[in-house]
C-alpha cells in the first residue's frame, strides 16, 4: 500500500523544531475549506496535506486511524463500504476536506446533539507539540483513562496547540434506515417541539427549523422508525439525505446570503450556540435553527445603524443569557473578535496551556485569539 | 513520611500544623476540621485498601465558597490538598498525604437544579451517582453512567476518575455526559468551564478535567446532561461453555451493526461467587456468561433481540436466554454489579485491574491472564466491560499470608504490561493514582510524560493538588525501567514503614 509513502512526519517535526528555533510562526494547512473560519493566521505556511492515507481500519473494532490530510470524503466513503459512519456527521465546506482540519475546527453536523460531537468521537491523536517532539496520547481502544486527555484536547483548538498527524476515530453502524418528517409551525412551537421530543425515547437525530417547518429526522431499524413515524405526523420528505447534507454544508437556501459566492462577498454569518430550549431570541435579522435548538444560525440583511461591535456585543449578551456564546463564524472582519472573549481567569489558564505544548508560540499565532 | 514522589521538591515537608489549623478555623467550623488521630484514621485510604496513609488533616467545608477559600489558605502555606469524593476509587487517587490536607467534598451534596425541558441538571460534586437518576425518574430521564459503584460514588470523583458504567457502550462515558464544571483552581480562584451550550469558546477544558484525578482543580459543581428513559430494555444472557468463545462473541454481535446499551461479561469463577451471594439465577456450571442489553423503543429491541440472540448461537453460546420480566433484568445486573463485593466473599482480599484492549484481543488476553494466574499461583476472576474491551481481572490473595500482596501486585503488573503491549492501556476508567504510576512508565515516553507534567504546571504551577499521582517523575521511570519491577520497591512494601512513621510522629 502506499501508505509508508505518504508518512511526512519526520519531515514535519524538522520543520516545526526548525521553526521553534528561529521562533518563527507557522500557518498549519490542510486543503483550505476551513480558511474562512477562526481568525486570519500569520506565520509561513506549512502544507500538511500530503501526510495522508488510513493506518488502520478494523469495521469490527468500531475503529479507525487515519492521517490527518486524509480527506474526509475519501475517510466517509470508506466507511459507508463496511456499512460505517462518522456519526458526527462533520461538515466539510469543499471537496478537498482533511479530517485534521475537521479535528482542529471541532466542527459537527445536525446528528452532533444526539450522537455527540467529533470530539465525544476521538480515542487518540499523534501530534507534533511547538518542541518539534512527536508525541502519542490516547489509543484505539474505547476507554482510556492514562494520563490527561490531550487528545480532546486537540479538538476545536484550532492548531494553536499541535500539529495533528493522526487521529484515532469510534466508529458506528449507518442506521438501517432514516426519515424525515415535515411540520410548519411556528418558531416558540417549533423549540418547544424539538425539546419535549428529544426528552423522550425516540430514534430522534436532527431537529431544524427553517423559520417556516420543523425538520425532524428519524434513524434506526425499519420497524423503530415506523413506529416513531407514527406517533410523531407530519409529512415526509422526500430527499430527507440532500436536505440534511445541505443544512451541514450550509448550503441550504437560507446561507445563501452569506455565502462568498453571495451579494456583498457575503454578509456575516453569526453562530449562538445556547442551551437548546431558549426561547425566541427576539433578535433582528433571519434565524436557522439546527441542533434541536442549541445552535442559532443568524444573517443580518440589514445592518442598520448599529455600528458592528455594539451588534456583536448585543448578541454576545444574548447568548451568554442563555447559557452559550455567540461567534462570528463567516464572513465579517476575520482580524476581529471573531470568537467569544474569554474571562480573564480562563484566558490566563489558556495562554498557560498554550505556553506548556508551544512555549515558542509558533502554531497558528493569532487563529484562536488575538492573544495567542 | 511520604511513599509517593512530589511533583514539586519545593514544597515544604513540614507544615506549622497548628497555624494552618487556626487559619482554617477562620473558614470553616471548628468541628469541620478534623485533626485528631482518630478522627483521621477513617480517611486513610479510598477503595485500594492496600496504601494507606493517615492525613495531616482532614477538612468538610459546606459549599464552594469555602473550598476556595480553604485552597487559597492552603496555597498561600505551601500545604499540599488531596480531594476525596466518596473514597470508592480503585487506584489510591483519593490516598491522604502524611504533610497534606485532605478535602472532602461529601458535605457538597446538593441538587441544585433540575431543567427538564433542557435536559441537565446541576449538583454539587458530593451528590452521589446514582442520586441523580432517582431525583429526575419522575420525568422519565436519567443520568447514563452508572458505574457499579453508583450507590456511593460522587459526581465529583466520576469527573475526576472519567468513570463508566456497564451501559457507556451506547451513552458514554462521564466526559461524554458532563456539559459544564465549575472548578476552583490550586490558587483559589473559581472558574467555569464549559457551557449550558453544548459547546463553549476556546479549548476543550471540561475534556481535560474529565479524568485529570484531581490533580488540575477542585470541581465544585457539574452540570450533567439527562437522557430519556429507554422506551425498553431487555437482557439476554448467554452461557459458554468456553472463555475464549464468549470473548470471540463480543466481536460477533458489535460486527452485526448492532450496538448494545450493554454488553458485560463474567467468567466461572465470579458466576458462581455472585450467584452464591445474590441468587441471580446464573447458569453456575458455565465458563462464561455475556449479559446483553438492547434498549430503544419497543419495535427496535424486538427487531434487534432477535438477532443478537441468534448472533450468540451463532458464535457458540450454549443457551441464551432473555429475562423474563423487569425483575429478573434487575437481578440479572444485580448479579453484575455486585460481583466485586462477591468475589470480596470468597477470598480475604482481592486487587482489581482496569486495563483495557482491543476486543479481537480480549480472548487471547484472558488466556494469558489465567497462564499467569497460574504461574503466580494466585486465582484471578473476571467480570468486566467487554464490549468495550475493559478487562477487570481480580486477583484473589490474602495480606495475611507474607509476600501475597507482593505476588498479586507483581501478577498485576503483568497484566497491566500485557494491555499495553497488545495496543491497549492500562487503564480504562479507575485511573492511575497512586497504584499505577510505574506502568505509566511502560504506556508513555519521557516526552510524553513531559508533556504531561507541562499540563500540570499550567494549572498548579507548585505542584499542590493530589502531587505524586497519576504521572510518574521521568527519574521514576527510568529507575523502574533500570531495576525492573522486582527490585524497584511497590509502594506497598514501604507502606507499614510509613504507617509505622506516622504512628512515631503522632505519639500513638
Ligand atoms: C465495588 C466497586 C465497583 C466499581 N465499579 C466501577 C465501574 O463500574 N466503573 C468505574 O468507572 N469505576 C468503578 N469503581 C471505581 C470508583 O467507584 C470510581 O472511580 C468513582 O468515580 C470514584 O468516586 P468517589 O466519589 O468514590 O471518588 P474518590 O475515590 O473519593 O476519589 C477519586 C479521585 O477523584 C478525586 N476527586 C474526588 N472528588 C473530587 C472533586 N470534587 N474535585 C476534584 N477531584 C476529586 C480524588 O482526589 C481522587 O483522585 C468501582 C469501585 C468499587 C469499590
Amino acid at each position: 500500500m502506499e501508505i509508508a509513502a505518504n508518512d511526512i512526519s519526520q519531515t514535519l517535526c524538522q520543520s516545526v523544531a526548525e521553526a521553534a528555533g528561529l521562533g518563527r510562526p507557522l500557518q498549519l494547512c490542510g486543503s483550505g475549506s476551513k480558511e474562512f473560519f477562526g481568525r486570519r493566521a500569520t506565520g509561513t505556511r506549512l502544507d500538511l496535506t500530503a501526510h495522508r492515507g488510513v493506518i488502520n481500519y478494523e469495521p469490527r473494532e468500531l475503529v479507525i486511524t487515519v492521517r490527518a490530510g486524509t480527506r474526509l470524503a475519501e475517510l466517509e466513503s470508506l466507511l459507508a463500504a463496511e456499512g460505517q459512519m462518522l456519526a458526527f456527521e462533520p461538515p466539510h465546506f469543499g471537496p478537498s476536506a482533511t479530517l485534521g482540519g475537521s479535528a482542529a475546527c471541532g466542527l459537527s453536523g445536525p446528528r452532533r446533539p444526539y450522537a455527540g460531537a467529533l470530539r465525544d468521537f476521538v480515542l487518540g491523536v499523534t501530534l507534533i507539540n511547538g518542541r518539534g517532539e512527536r508525541l502519542r496520547f490516547g489509543g484505539e481502544v474505547m476507554k482510556n483513562v492514562a494520563g490527561y486527555d490531550l487528545s480532546r484536547l486537540m479538538v476545536g483548538a484550532m492548531g494553536s496547540l499541535g500539529l495533528l498527524l493522526d487521529v484515532s476515530l469510534k466508529v458506528l453502524p449507518l442506521p438501517e434506515t432514516e426519515r424525515t418528517l415535515v411540520q410548519a409551525c411556528t418558531e416558540e412551537q417549533a423549540i418547544e417541539r424539538m425539546n419535549r421530543l428529544a426528552g423522550t425515547p425516540l430514534p430522534l437525530t436532527g431537529a431544524v427549523y427553517d423559520g417556516l417547518q420543523l425538520y425532524l429526522r428519524l434513524s434506526g431499524s425499519e420497524p423503530g422508525v415506523v413506529a416513531a413515524q407514527t406517533r410523531l405526523g407530519g409529512e415526509v420528505l422526500a430527499d430527507g439525505s440532500g436536505f440534511w447534507r445541505r443544512v451541514r454544508e450550509l448550503e441550504h437556501p437560507f446561507f445563501d446570503s452569506s455565502s462568498a459566492n453571495g451579494p456583498d462577498n457575503g454578509r456575516p454569518l453569526w453562530r449562538l450556540s445556547i442551551s437548546p430550549g431558549s426561547p425566541p431570541l427576539g433578535l433582528p435579522g433571519r434565524q436557522f435553527i439546527d441542533w434541536g435548538g442549541a445552535q442559532r444560525w443568524l444573517i443580518i440583511e440589514q445592518p442598520g445603524e448599529q455600528p458592528t461591535e455594539q451588534l456583536a456585543e448585543r448578541l454576545r449578551a444574548v447568548a451568554v443569557q442563555h447559557g452559550g456564546h455567540a461567534q462570528l463564524f463567516r464572513g465579517g472582519d476575520r482580524n476581529g473578535a471573531v470568537n467569544h472573549p474569554l474571562p480573564g481567569p480562563l484566558m490566563q489558564l489558556h495562554q498557560q496551556l498554550k505556553l506548556a505544548f508551544d512555549p515558542q508560540g509558533i502554531f497558528n499565532p493569532g487563529r484562536l485569539y488575538p492573544e495567542f | 513520611m511520604d511513599h509517593t514522589p512530589r511533583v514539586n521538591p519545593s514544597v515544604d515537608p513540614s507544615v506549622d500544623k497548628p497555624g494552618l489549623i487556626k487559619a482554617l478555623r477562620q473558614i470553616l467550623p471548628a468541628q469541620r476540621i478534623l485533626h485528631e488521630r482518630e478522627a483521621l484514621r477513617p480517611y486513610e485510604c479510598d477503595g485500594l485498601s492496600a496504601y494507606r496513609q493517615v492525613p495531616l488533616l482532614v477538612v468538610l467545608p459546606d459549599d464552594a465558597e469555602q473550598v476556595r477559600r480553604v485552597m487559597q489558605c492552603c496555597h498561600e502555606r505551601g500545604v499540599p490538598v488531596v480531594a476525596r469524593g466518596a473514597a470508592t476509587g480503585l487506584s489510591g487517587g483519593a490516598l491522604p498525604l502524611a504533610d497534606g490536607v485532605l478535602l472532602s467534598l461529601a458535605r457538597l451534596n446538593r441538587i441544585l437544579h433540575i431543567d427538564p425541558l433542557n435536559r441537565t441538571a446541576r449538583v454539587q460534586p458530593g451528590v452521589r451517582n446514582l442520586a441523580i437518576s432517582q431525583a429526575v425518574e419522575g420525568l422519565e430521564l436519567y443520568y447514563a453512567p452508572d458505574p457499579s459503584s453508583q450507590i456511593a460514588c460522587t459526581i465529583g470523583g466520576n469527573v475526576a476518575e472519567n468513570s463508566g458504567g456497564v451501559h457507556c457502550l451506547k451513552y458514554g462515558l462521564t466526559v461524554h455526559n458532563v456539559l459544564q464544571l465549575k472548578l476552583v483552581t490550586a490558587a483559589g480562584e473559581l472558574v467555569t468551564l464549559g457551557a449550558e451550550a453544548l459547546d463553549a469558546p476556546g479549548f476543550d477544558l471540561p475534556a481535560l478535567l474529565i479524568g485529570s484525578e484531581g490533580m488540575l482543580g477542585i470541581v465544585v459543581e457539574v452540570l450533567v446532561k439527562l437522557l430519556p428513559t429507554p422506551e425498553r430494555a431487555q437482557v439476554l444472557l448467554a452461557a459458554f461453555d468456553d472463555v475464549s468463545k464468549a470473548a470471540n462473541a463480543v466481536g460477533d454481535v458489535i460486527a452485526a451493526g448492532i450496538i448494545p446499551a450493554g454488553l458485560e461479561m463474567m467468567d466461572g469463577l465470579a458466576i458462581r461467587a455472585a450467584e452464591d451471594f445474590v441468587h441471580a439465577g446464573y447458569p453456575v456450571d458455565a465458563e462464561a456468561i455475556l449479559l446483553c442489553e438492547l434498549d430503544g423503543a419497543n419495535e427496535e429491541v424486538s427487531a434487534h433481540l432477535a438477532r443478537v440472540r441468534q448472533q450468540l448461537l451463532d458464535s457458540g453460546a450454549t443457551e441464551v436466554r432473555t429475562a423474563e420480566n423487569e425483575e429478573q433484568r434487575a437481578l440479572f445486573w444485580k448479579g453484575r454489579k455486585s460481583a466485586f463485593p462477591a468475589v470480596g466473599r470468597i477470598s480475604p482480599d482481592y486487587y482489581c485491574m482496569d486495563g483495557t484492549v482491543p476486543r479481537k484481543r480480549l480472548a487471547e488476553v484472558l488466556l494469558e491472564t489465567s497462564r499467569l494466574s497460574a504461574h503466580y499461583q494466585l486465582p484471578v476472576a473476571n467480570v468486566f466491560h467487554a464490549g468495550d474491551g475493559n478487562l477487570h481481572p481480580l486477583i484473589l490473595y490474602d495480606a495475611n499470608r507474607p509476600g501475597e500482596l507482593k505476588r498479586a501486585e507483581d501478577l498485576g503488573a503483568e497484566i497491566l504490561e500485557l494491555c499495553v503491549r497488545v495496543g491497549g492501556t492500562i487503564t480504562g476508567e479507575h485511573g492511575v493514582g497512586h497504584e499505577k504510576i510505574h506502568q505509566m512508565c511502560v504506556q508513555f515516553n519521557a516526552a510524553e510524560l513531559a508533556q504531561f507534567h507541562a499540563v500540570k504546571r499550567a494549572f498548579d504551577p507548585h505542584g499542590l493538588l493530589n502531587p505524586g499521582k497519576a504521572v510518574p517523575q521521568p527519574r521514576h521511570c527510568s529507575e523502574y525501567k533500570a531495576l525492573g519491577s522486582d527490585t524497584l520497591t511497590p509502594p506497598s512494601a514501604r507502606d507499614q514503614d510509613a504507617r509505622d512513621q506516622d504512628a512515631r510522629d503522632h505519639g500513638a
